[in-house]
């Protein structure tokens, strides 16, 4: 265990660069940080053939410290960017990551299209229900009746379910998992990568610093002690009635669907526009020559 | 006699041109979202790019078309998106990162009447100071303007040519009327093309810093999936592509990118010129406004005027130096623009005083007729 944690030491992050990073101590971005470089461990992936794009937040930092080739997009933008690159070299594994306010608020709608979209993506969202870098506004995931620095009365509106939100949507595989649950979450990511088609995986994380403090849900600890308390795997979900579920969340996978995906979809349409243009000239080429005969 | 010059012809719209010479250019992967008057580039880049290999993508948004476009030509592949004034204003965010970021790729602006949704789809030149200041920050940029459907195809070769010498993004304005007219064109064969790809890195991978400064303050740019893992940030950067902070870091770097384009000048600055060699009257235009004007200094030279044109091709960088010993030469000076006075402006600024410049603004939707000008030229 401690070998393959060195090795990803070594292996995946850029030592020469930018350590120290920007996140807080106890932050949950390194716990996904470091499931992520596991699953991309071991599932054998040249890391030359990694693509890492992300949005702008604390979660937006993480590219800088791994070694893929590694893209830092504008907020929310990601999912377009990551779109463009898969496009020109559908062979590359083009993995984003997002904050919930990237993904869902600024970043809503380039989301939901691509999930509907189905392109060979992977997206990653790190949900600590509030703007971490911005200092703890309120999100599009930030519980009703919470306090942020633009809800200091208690916010009034209501939260996004960013997986649900995803299977609507038309994710090809929909998980989530926390960051309580690290070797969960590692399996959740490698499936995700593994499988063809926009998969996402939301990830329930803590920001102690912006949303935990104001909301009296205690320091890193007890944030993510309170992940393996309110977290029930899907299978077990389906046999609790909606009182037992009352505060609780569910982790795993939420949908694993088949459904052609139109990164391959395009390849066939480049076939076929080639074969249409072939013949096109040749009939013309047919109609010059009888023209002078 | 049938000329194979002649031979060659076939008759394209400005958007069709614009298509011919971005697929010349090596252009192979295309984002965008509908809009009159630019539609015909996506609708007929969608046939054309998987013929040649390449890809078409119709995004949920303009600021998605530019991230897309950004993103595969991160990946190594010329890119471009088209659109008009509502999607110019939303692609000006992602714009401003591929400043930043130096990543080649072509912008075309139909430019319809606005502001806002404005008038669909009565041509205008109101986005001509938004396409060189439209994104926030001092950023480099080269913004070029189409006045014919020949125009459209050479200019938007160029565009790329530029963009992937310089590493900047190239913003091709045109406008409703060139957009739509049909002309009769002899494009050139491929082989007569010139095109100018990015400069891919030579040395091995961990020697590569992918925004190290170079004699030409160009650095040479690898693809992502080549083997030259690095990172890209809108953030100010280091040599290495890493977020700076550090006060002289950050200065060399904001000097370079736009010293790039400076080094330039010579071949980014771009005009031609009618009837200038004498000419004591000039009219200054740009667009399908210059097809107005060189009819007008045509009829005025006719009627014993001494009158010429200088037609802008470059609008950004404003080419200052040409224009300038221009300006020393004649007493007059006419812009004619289908806006309230933009380009105009920049005349002004760089007349160092001896020529009177005289504007001639029309917003209402309608392209400024050749009798205008004249009118201008015969009673300054
Ligand atoms: C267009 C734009 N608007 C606003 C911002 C400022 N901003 C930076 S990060 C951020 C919020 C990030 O929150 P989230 O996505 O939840 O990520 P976290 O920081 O919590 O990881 C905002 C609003 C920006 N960079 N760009
Ligand atoms: S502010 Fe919150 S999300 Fe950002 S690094 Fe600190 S703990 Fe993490």
């Amino acid at each position: 265990m401690l070998e393959r944690a060195e090795i990803i030491r070594q292996e995946y992050l850029r030592h020469d660069k930018k350590f120290p990073h920007v996140w807080c101590p106890g932050c949950g971005n390194g716990i996904v940080m470091g499931a992520l470089l596991r699953a991309v461990h071991s599932l054998e992936i040249d890391k030359d053939e990694v693509v890492l794009a992300s949005g702008v937040g604390c979660s937006g930092r993480m590219p800088t410290y791994v070694d893929f080739n590694t893209l830092h997009t504008t907020h929310g933008r990601a999912l377009t960017f990551a779109t463009g690159v898969k496009l020109a070299k559908p062979e590359l594994t083009v993995i984003t990551v997002m904050g919930d306010g990237d993904a869902t608020a600024i970043g809503g709608n380039h989301f939901i299209h691509a999930a509907r979209r189905n392109l060979d993506l992977t997206a990653i969202i790190i949900n600590n229900s509030t703007y971490g870098m911005t200092g703890g506004q309120y999100s599009p995931t930030t519980p009703f009746g919470s306090i942020s620095t633009t809800s200091v009365y208690g916010h009034v509106e209501h939260a996004f379910s960013i997986a649900e939100l995803a299977v609507t949507a038309g994710g090809s595989f929909v998980a989530r998992g926390t960051v309580y649950h690290a070797s969960h979450l590692e399996q959740m990511i490698k499936k995700a990568i593994q499988k063809r088609g926009f998969s996402v995986v939301e990830v329930i994380s803590n920001c102690h610093v912006q949303h935990g403090r104001r909301n009296k849900l205690g320091g890193a600890v007890e944030m993510i002690n309170s992940y393996k308390e309110n977290a029930v795997t899907v299978g077990k979900a389906e046999k609790m009635s909606p009182e037992e579920l009352e505060g609780k969340f569910t982790i795993g996978v939420l949908a694993d669907v088949e459904k052609p995906i139109s990164t391959q979809e395009y390849q066939r349409v480049i076939v076929e526009a080639r074969r249409n243009a072939e013949k096109i000239a040749k009939e013309k080429e047919k109609n010059r020559v009888k023209r002078y005969e | 006699m049938v000329t194979s010059d002649q031979q060659k012809r076939i008759l394209l719209q400005g958007n069709e041109a614009v298509v011919a010479g971005a697929l010349a250019a090596g252009c192979r992967f295309f984002a965008g979202y509908p809009i009159t008057p630019a539609s015909e580039i996506s609708e007929l880049l969608s046939v054309k790019l998987p013929e040649l290999g390449g890809t078409f993508i119709q995004m949920e948004d303009e600021i998605a078309s530019m991230g897309a476009v950004i993103g595969a030509s991160l990946a190594g592949t010329k890119s471009m998106t088209a659109t008009s004034g509502p999607g110019f204003s939303l692609i000006q965010e992602n714009l401003g990162y591929a400043c930043v970021t130096e990543v080649p790729c072509v912008i075309v602006n139909v430019m319809r009447g606005g502001p806002s949704t404005g008038l669909p789809t009565s041509p205008s030149q109101g986005d001509v100071q938004m396409a060189r200041w439209g994104t926030h920050g001092d950023h480099p940029i080269i913004v070029l303007a189409v006045s014919s459907v020949s125009d459209c195809f050479s200019v938007t070769v160029k565009a790329f040519n530029l963009s992937e010498k310089y590493r900047v993004p190239v913003i091709v304005l045109s406008d409703e009327v060139v957009a739509h007219t049909r002309e009769a064109v002899a494009l050139p064969d491929a082989d007569q093309i010139r095109v100018i790809d990015r400069i891919a890195p030579d040395v091995p991978p961990e020697w590569y810093k992918p925004y190290a400064d170079n004699n030409r303050g160009v650095p040479d740019m690898a693809a992502f999936g080549d083997g030259y893992r690095h990172h890209v940030t809108g953030l100010i950067h280091d040599d290495h592509g890493y977020p700076t902070q550090d006060g002289k870091e950050v200065e060399k770097f904001i000097q370079r990118i736009h010293r790039k384009v400076s080094k330039g000048f010579q071949e980014i600055q771009v005009i031609k010129t009618h009837d200038m060699e004498d000419a004591e009257i000039c009219v200054i235009a740009y667009g399908s406004v210059a097809r107005s004007a060189l009819r007008a200094v045509r009829d005025a030279r006719n009627q014993g005027v001494k009158a010429g044109l200088i037609q802008l091709v470059t609008l950004f960088p404003f080419p200052r130096k040409s224009v300038d010993s221009y300006l020393r030469q004649c007493r007059v000076a006419i812009v004619p623009e289908m806006n309230m006075g933009q380009m105009s402006r920049e005349i002004s600024r760089v007349n160092q005083g001896g020529c009177r410049i005289v504007k001639h603004n029309k917003i209402d939707g309608h392209l400024i007729s050749p009798e205008e000008i004249l009118k201008h030229l015969i009673t300054v």
